[in-house]
């Protein structure tokens, strides 16, 4: 049954899965391309482009569309994407009533207060991680970066508007 | 009941907007959750960062789910998560049945040129306000700035500095107090 073999693999994949869309995208093409052959190789990569270059995160967005392309019918999304949503709803769950209960101990307390810098230098990685040439191609895009800076760090314009503004922009430069 | 559907457009933006991935919806949630509707605190935003990375799958859905619960209980989860997932739903199923190749498409490929060093930018930002709320300004921003070189150059994960924090941090604080 097709449909519980999707959600039963999205289910393993979100549940070995640490560190959000990139980490996943390997354990993805392992099994829906090499063990399960429900998508070809080229098939996956057309995948990948489309996930990353469209809203919403790359662990919804590569489910959704593999559910869809391996059965042809919005079912199959919907129980690949189920699937991977299952484990973090349960994991978080289990974590937040965990924290919950514990947020008066001491060792947790200790924990967080080291766990700030440390967040903060995640979030730069993602950043660094993103500084790629294939994103920086050309003087334009210093441009685009410099400005979106700006806008965010010293006239506090809100992300949402940075991001339909630099899409119109880019649009007009690139188009 | 009002807070339920607030939550659910809160985390349908969040899910509209976040492109590129992981801590893209970085800047959107602390735009609206902690600047706008004021339901947690910069602190504790840092906090919860530190939670959803320790979990598996989407970060996205993880953070809706802690936020969610954290915000309205089990009705807040519902309607966060499903917030957070719905556009990422509806977009692809248009384009899987619909547009395949937009991929390829000229304008599509223009407007994602202009978004990604915005992103980029984007992320950066919370990174500088950040550091200076949790105190990690000066010398003490080189921690922040090797823990980032390391994951994103020599792919250590992040959960190793997660679980090295927690150890470091009761073994410095228990000892030395405040």
């Amino acid at each position: 049954m097709i449909f519980f073999e999707l959600f039963w693999t999205f289910f393993k994949i979100g549940l070995f899965s640490f560190g959000g869309g990139y980490a996943m995208l390997a354990l993805i093409q392992n099994e829906v391309v090499r063990i399960h052959q429900w998508v070809t190789n080229s098939q996956f990569a057309d995948i990948v482009a489309v996930s990353q270059v469209t809203p919403g995160p790359i662990a919804i967005n590569a489910p959704t569309y593999i559910g869809y392309q391996s059965t042809g019918t919005i079912t199959g999304s919907f129980w690949a994407t189920f699937g991977v949503t299952l484990p973090s709803v349960l994991v978080t769950t289990i974590l937040f009533v965990f924290l919950n209960r514990f947020k008066d101990s001491p060792y947790i307390k200790n924990a967080f207060k080291a766990l700030k810098p440390t967040v903060i230098g995640l979030i730069l990685s993602a950043a660094l991680v993103l500084m790629t040439p294939d994103n920086f191609s050309g003087w334009q895009s210093f441009v685009f970066f410099a400005a979106a800076f700006a806008a965010c760090y010293k006239f506090n314009v809100s992300p949402i508007t940075l991001v339909i503004v630099s899409g119109a922009a880019g649009i007009l430069v690139y188009g | 009941m009002k807070t339920f559907f607030e939550l659910f457009w809160v985390f349908f933006k969040i899910g509209t907007f976040t492109i590129g991935g992981g801590f893209a919806m970085l800047p959107v949630i602390r735009a609206e959750l902690v600047d706008r509707k004021k339901w947690i605190s910069e602190d504790e935003f840092l906090d919860i960062l530190a939670v959803v990375q320790s979990s598996p799958g989407p970060i996205a859905v993880n953070t809706a789910v802690f936020l969610g619960l954290r915000i309205y209980g089990f009705l807040g989860l519902i309607a966060a998560t499903f917030g957070a997932i719905l556009p990422s739903f509806v977009i692809i199923l248009m384009i899987a049945a619909l547009f395949q190749g937009i991929q390829n498409n000229p304008y599509f490929i223009a407007a994602f040129k202009g978004i990604k060093p915005a992103v980029i930018a984007l992320i950066l930002v919370p990174v500088i306000s950040l550091a200076k709320k949790a105190n990690v300004g000066g010398i003490r921003f080189l921690f922040p700035v090797g823990i980032a070189l390391s994951v994103a150059y020599a792919h250590v994960s992040p959960i190793f500095f997660i679980i090295a924090a927690m150890v470091v941090g009761n073994v410095w604080f228990g000892r030395f107090g405040k």
